[in-house]
């Protein structure tokens, strides 16, 4: 059986990182989720998170704004809005993208928009927290 | 015939016309390599969102509650054409095809009692179609401020066009921009972003028919879609700036090899009005001596 399985993580500009992973931590829309080897196909969309990713014992970060995920036995790749290694993300970043959260929500009609227009600040705003920015 | 003093002056000025060209078209090279660059980065991502939402699509066009953006609205009555084109000129043909190619298009659409509106990208093809379809024109999108093109700026223009669908503003869009062939070849392209169509994905994706979905396959689609048309937009920016690039390239190199024919005709001109000055100058000497 397999131990690793094969990772992406591309953003529209560029792939972010490509290795053999033994273990992916997701940030769901719905929650977060582990991806190992093996794991029945998936796709989910992203909320705005930390991946981490386990290669060769080595633990990597990155933060991801969104976009979605796509879980196969053999492989991983996530679609992520923004990606970066955690260790450049920095508090202007972060505020940025809660500036335009906010313009979303005072720009959206209907319950549903608001409620998911809502949902992507708070997650911002938890995403900060983690980070301490 | 020009005083020689008029003709020293003309081939040092074309002298300096063909370095500016030459350097333009360094600097063109440059860009073009980074502009390749860029679209290669890109196109993993492209792929790879193309593929899913093509899966996801085919389960779901064919149901009742399928999306808008997928379904359509149900007409075609309002086209929007995206013009995309370049900020500077000194690009030889490359906003004119597009323009030409777009023109083309409105033209039929009207012929057929469609109702157009077009949205222009870029100063360029603004200008262009400024002068014969000012009626039609909704709207501009200026990039000149943009230096090096983002996912964040297409995506401007998707929300952009997404908030006029959504308000009803047409029912199909359609984007225009050159597909980058090579350096001397860049196609002129149509290519409709609303509704959206994408080809689903072939070999590992084929089994996309067991994959687990969170939330709900719809739930999902509807996230994805308006992503799909940003990466769409950005795919064909992208390609209409290297292309440009290509063009400008081939534009300077031709200018500069004008420029050198140019000094090369000026300098024999010149050599042979001094060789006639300096002979018919002999000439007056030894006749007069002649005639002494």
């Amino acid at each position: 059986m397999a131990t690793t399985m094969h990772f992406d993580l591309v953003s529209p500009e560029r792939k972010v990182v490509s290795v053999e992973a033994s273990m992916v931590q997701i940030p769901g829309a719905d929650g977060d989720l582990t991806a190992m080897p093996n794991h029945a196909p998936f796709l989910t969309t992203l909320r705005p998170g930390v991946v981490k990713v386990t290669a060769a014992g080595q633990v990597s970060e990155y933060v991801v704004t969104g976009g979605f995920a796509e879980v196969s036995p053999t492989a991983t790749s996530i679609l992520a809005e923004q990606a970066m290694p955690r260790e450049e993300v920095t508090a202007d970043l972060l505020d940025q993208l809660q500036k335009s959260a906010e313009a979303a929500l005072a720009e959206t009609s209907g319950d549903e928009e608001k409620g998911a227009a809502d949902t992507r600040l708070r997650d911002i705003a938890q995403l900060k927290r983690t980070l301490r920015l | 015939m020009p005083s020689l003093k008029d003709l020293k002056i003309r081939i040092e000025s074309v002298k300096s016309t063909r370095k500016i060209t030459k350097a333009m078209q360094m600097v063109a090279a440059a860009k073009l390599r980074r502009a390749q660059e860029a679209a290669e980065a890109a196109r993993p991502y492209a792929e790879r969102m193309e593929a899913v939402l093509g899966n996801l699509a085919a389960g779901v066009a064919s149901s009742p509650t399928a999306p808008r953006l997928l379904g359509g609205t149900g007409g075609d009555q309002v086209h929007l054409l995206v013009v995309a084109t370049s900020e500077r000129g000194l690009c030889g043909g490359f906003n004119s095809a597009i323009v030409k190619l777009a023109r083309a298009k409105a033209r039929t659409l009207l012929a057929q009692g469609k109702t157009v509106k077009i949205l222009t990208v870029g100063k360029k093809g603004r200008e262009q179609l400024r002068r014969d379809m000012s009626d039609y024109l909704v709207g501009h999108v200026d990039l000149s401020e943009v230096k090096k093109l983002g996912y964040l700026d297409a995506q401007r223009i998707a929300t952009d066009l997404l908030h006029r669908f959504n308000h009803g503003e047409f029912d199909v869009c359609t984007i225009f921009f050159n597909r980058f062939v090579s350096v001397i070849s860049q196609v002129p392209t149509e290519r409709q972003l609303i509704p959206a169509s994408f080809e689903a994905g072939a070999g590992d994706m084929g089994a996309a028919a067991q994959y687990e979905y969170e939330p709900d396959e719809e739930a999902i689609l509807a996230d994805l879609l308006p992503r799909g048309v940003a990466t769409q937009v950005f795919t064909a920016l992208l390609e209409n700036a290297a292309s440009e690039q290509g063009a400008r390239m081939s534009a300077m190199d031709n200018a500069t090899r004008n420029a050198g024919d140019m000094i090369g005709k000026l300098t024999i001109l010149y050599n042979r009005s001094r060789q006639a000055a300096i002979t018919s100058e002999l000439i007056e000497i030894i006749s007069g001596a002649e005639a002494l």
